[in-house]
This record gives C-alpha cells, structure tokens and sequence, in this order.
C-alpha cells in the first residue's frame, strides 16, 4: 500500500555542480530561477 | 534533519537538507517520527502494531514493506539526508558576487504620512530630497560597470513616494533603455508606490517600462485609513483605491501586487485580503509590521497564536476557491518546487550588502533600503563605490548558515537566513536573528508546502507528484 507520496522537488545537490548563474531576481522561498523559467 | 507536521488533513515530512517533502499517511508519519528519535526498526514495528494494528491496511508485513520504502527514500538521498552545503556556504555565497540590483530612492519625500513607515515619512530621518537625474543616471552607470556578466539587472523606483519625482524616473529609466543593447544588459524595473499621483502617464508609463509594480493597500478601509493618512490626517483609501482598480484593470498578465501591511490593529488580516478580492486584486502580499516594541501598532507575543490561525485560514480559503476556479496568489504562498532556486540562491539570500544596494538622492549606497540614514552602514557612493569594507564583509559573511539557530533550522533554505536588517533592528546585528519574524516565516512555509501537496493530490498522475522512487527533477 502507497504511504508516501514525495512531491517533484529540484535537485539540490544537482543545482550546485549546476552552480548559480545569478540571473534571477533579487527577492528566497517565492523565487523562480531564470534558468528554469527559461527552459535552459 | 527532519521537519514533521499535520495541516488541513495533509501529515507533511520535510527533509531540510535535500528539500525532498513527503505527503504521508498517519502510520507513514508515525514510523518516520520513530525512526527519526532513534528508535529501532524492531521497536518501530512494535509500536506501530500496538497503536495500529487493529486497522486492515496494517500488519508486520505491510509496516515491512513501508520500512523498505523509507529506506529506499534513504537511499535516494530524500529522508533522513545529510547536510551537504553548510562546509562550504561562504564559498557559495561569494562566488562570483557582484551587483545586480538598486533601490533607487527617487524621492525622500512622500504625500502620506503613514504612521508605521520605516523611512519615517519618506525622509529618513534627513530633510526631504528629489534625486537629480545626474545621481540616477550615475547609479545606473555604476550598476552597469560592478555587475560583471549578468545580464538581467533590476532597479526599483523607490521612496519616500518616486511618483513624486516622475519627469526624473522617467529620464532614468529612458537613459538605462539607451544603454541596454550596446552594455548587453537587460534591465527589469519595478516601481513601489502609494497610487496618490498614479494617473494616466504613471499608469502608461507603468504599463510600458516596469516588469513588476506594487502598489501599498492595507485591506478594508477602516484598516487603510486608521494608520495610511494624508498630509492632512485624513485617510487615503477613497484617494487610491480607484486608482489602483484602474491600473489593475490595464495591466494585462504583467506583475503587479497589491502588497499590505498588518499590525496589532487588525490581527484578522486574513480580512483585509478578503476585502482586496472583493476589490478585484488578485496578486496579493500581505506583511507584519516591523516596528520597534513601544509602539501601539506593533505585533505582540499574544498576538501569534491568532497570527498563526489567519494564515492558516488564508491557506485554506486559497485552496477551496482554487478548486472553485477562482483562485488568487498571495506572495508567500508562491512556492515553485521544482523550478524554484538553486542552492546558492538558497544559501546567499537576498543579496542585501553584496548583490542589491540601496542608493538615497544624493548618491550614498546603502546595503538596503531599510538601513538608509544609519551611519555605521554608509557603504561609500555612486561615483566611488563601496568604500566601507567593514560594513560590506558584515553582509558577506550573512547566509543560511552563519548563525548559529539558523544551523538548526529546518527552514533555513528557504528563508537563507532571514532578512538582515530585520534582524539588526531587533537584535542589534545583522547576523542576529529576529526571532518573531522566524516564527512566522515557519508558519507561511508550512502553509505553502501544504498547499502544494494538496495540488499534487489533485493533480493527474505524474504532475506534482512522484512515486516512492521518482519524485525528483531529471
């Protein structure tokens, strides 16, 4: 039986060798990342 | 490190270092709270068959079977996960550090006499002022020239009231268009007003220049009037609120929030954002009051419970008009799971100090809009830059983990730390913590991560939601 159900949530660890391009908007909770929202 | 807690029927675990969160039934929750006090496995089922072994869906085979699932989770690096950033949160924080975003204070003057305004009625505790255009035009330069490769740069119109210095706004940001293709900058403008001089060239120009603006409403009227008067000591409600419909109405899918303010006055804040649907705002932001403890208006100890309460109620409401297709955003709530910031944006924070500057009408820097004034943290100007290393190094050493209670923090990747100068005006140090404003933060995540689980409920297989196995980006 399912118990859990785990949420899609970015990869953290992935998105630091990814490193930050900083392109984002200064505000971090609310905060898209420009890679993402661009598709890249 | 895990974070365990039960919200509108959703029992919710959150595993701080990895960010993976986990929407369980009452037997899931049990056994991981178990595990997570050290109990072992044996034990484990024991005590579950004991509290849950008369239901049908549970018996040793099935608590084995969900054992293995936590495992694998485990395995996976999405329950019970080690902290793989704090060793090196400075080196994150400062990589490639360099300035991206102004608060440029337009005016140090303003047409509202708002009891609770920080800058003190627009002035900052100096006299009134107009930026010069040589100044905004001087700042923009300087944001071009310490901004290294980023292309997307912001500038908010600020104040004080900016409208009040609008032929001024209007030539800075003309001059940032010019620059625009030959610096290879892209520049994203926002303006914060009080929408007393928002006519049609402001609402036109809004339209035209600005990527994001908002607009100061405290909710029903009798809430706005009491502390957001007029120069004249009336309220400004009847002033604005026309105004800011009309804008709302021309400006299409562009951003814009109506952003409030509560205090200790209207507790029921949850009220007042009712009243600004009713209005026919639905890009809501809502915010406690920061002030110092004497005052009337200020947030109390006994205040939270019903603090609390409200945004819970507010997650609720947002979620049965949602489902009714009426849904509304409220700031806090935005909470994007999947395409939401990477660690370095996780650890670094707003950037306040480091990244995002605040620049008063006579070209002094400051880390933020709200230390403008403060001597100590005079950071140097626009034509010499940043001059005061001591201030500056304060800022960069500021993350997710440089305090010590934030180390601890189930939330500290989404707060990064808390805001820096809320912490210096209560705790007299911007590595200090402001300890009523985490209390709330922790209050509005849970509520938004409740919300998102209850999307990814009602989302069709494979959106939102993953198995045991697959719940993370590819």
């Amino acid at each position: 039986m399912k118990r859990i159900t785990t949420l899609n949530t970015r990869d953290l660890a992935r998105s630091a060798a990814e490193g930050g391009c900083g392109e984002c908007q200064t505000s971090v909770a609310n905060q898209a990342c420009e890679k993402k929202r661009k598709g890249d | 490190m895990l974070h365990q807690y039960k919200l509108n029927g959703y029992n919710i675990v959150l595993d701080a270092n990895s960010g993976s969160i986990h929407s369980v039934d009452e037997v899931a929750y049990d056994v991981i709270a178990m595990l997570d006090a050290g109990m072992d496995r044996d034990s484990v089922i024991r005590r579950a068959l004991e509290s849950y072994g008369h239901r049908p869906d549970v018996d040793r085979a099935e608590l084995e079977e969900l054992l293995a699932d936590i495992e694998a989770l485990k395995a996976e690096g999405k329950l019970f996960s080690p902290d793989l950033f704090g060793e090196n949160a400075s080196d994150y924080k400062n990589r490639d550090a360099c300035v991206k975003a102004l608060c440029l204070h337009a005016a140090h003057a303003c047409n509202l006499n708002c009891s609770y305004c920080f800058a003190g009625q627009g002035r900052y505790s100096g006299e009134r002022a107009l930026m010069p255009f040589e100044v905004g035009k001087r700042a923009i330069d300087f944001l071009v020239e310490n901004s290294g490769t980023r292309r997307n740069l912001e500038v908010d119109f600020f104040g004080g009231e900016p409208l009040l210095n609008f032929e001024t706004v209007k030539r800075i940001t003309a001059y940032a268009r010019s620059i625009e293709k030959e610096k290879n900058k892209n520049f994203r403008l926002t303006l914060t007003t009080n929408g007393v001089l928002l006519d049609d060239e402001a609402i036109e120009f809004a339209n035209r220049e600005c990527h994001n603006v908002v607009l100061s409403l405290d909710g029903r009227r009798e809430t706005h009037d009491r502390l957001r008067k007029t120069l004249g000591g009336g309220g400004s409600y009847d002033l604005v609120v026309p105004k800011f419909q009309r804008f709302v109405r021309t400006r299409g899918e562009r951003g814009c929030y109506i952003r409030g303010t509560f205090t200790h006055y209207n507790t029921d804040f949850t009220n007042d954002i009712f009243h600004m649907l009713e209005l026919g705002f639905t890009e809501l932001s809502m915010e406690p009051v920061v002030c110092p403890p004497g005052e009337p208006y200020a947030l109390t100890e006994e205040d939270l419970p019903k603090l609390f309460e409200q945004y819970e109620l507010l997650a609720a409401d947002m979620l049965r008009r949602s489902r009714e297709g009426r849904g509304y955003t409220f700031y806090h709530y935005m909470l994007d799971l999947e395409n939401g910031p990477c660690i370095r944006k996780r650890i670094s924070g707003c950037g306040s100090g480091t990244e995002y500057l605040a620049v008063t009408p006579e070209g002094k820097l400051y880390p933020c809009h709200q230390f403008v004034g403060d001597p100590k943290y005079l950071m140097g100007d626009v034509w010499s830059g940043v001059t005061n290393a001591a201030a500056m190094e304060e800022f960069r050493a500021c993350s997710a983990y440089s305090r010590p209670e934030c180390r601890s923090c189930w939330a500290r990747l989404y707060c990064s730390g808390g805001c820096a100068a809320n912490a210096y005006h209560a705790a007299g140090s911007v590595s200090g913590v402001y300890e009523y404003g985490c209390r709330l933060f922790k209050k509005r995540l849970e509520c938004a991560i409740m919300l998102k689980a209850a999307q990814a409920e009602a989302a069709p297989e494979g959106c939102g939601a993953g198995s045991e196995a697959s719940g993370r980006d590819a």
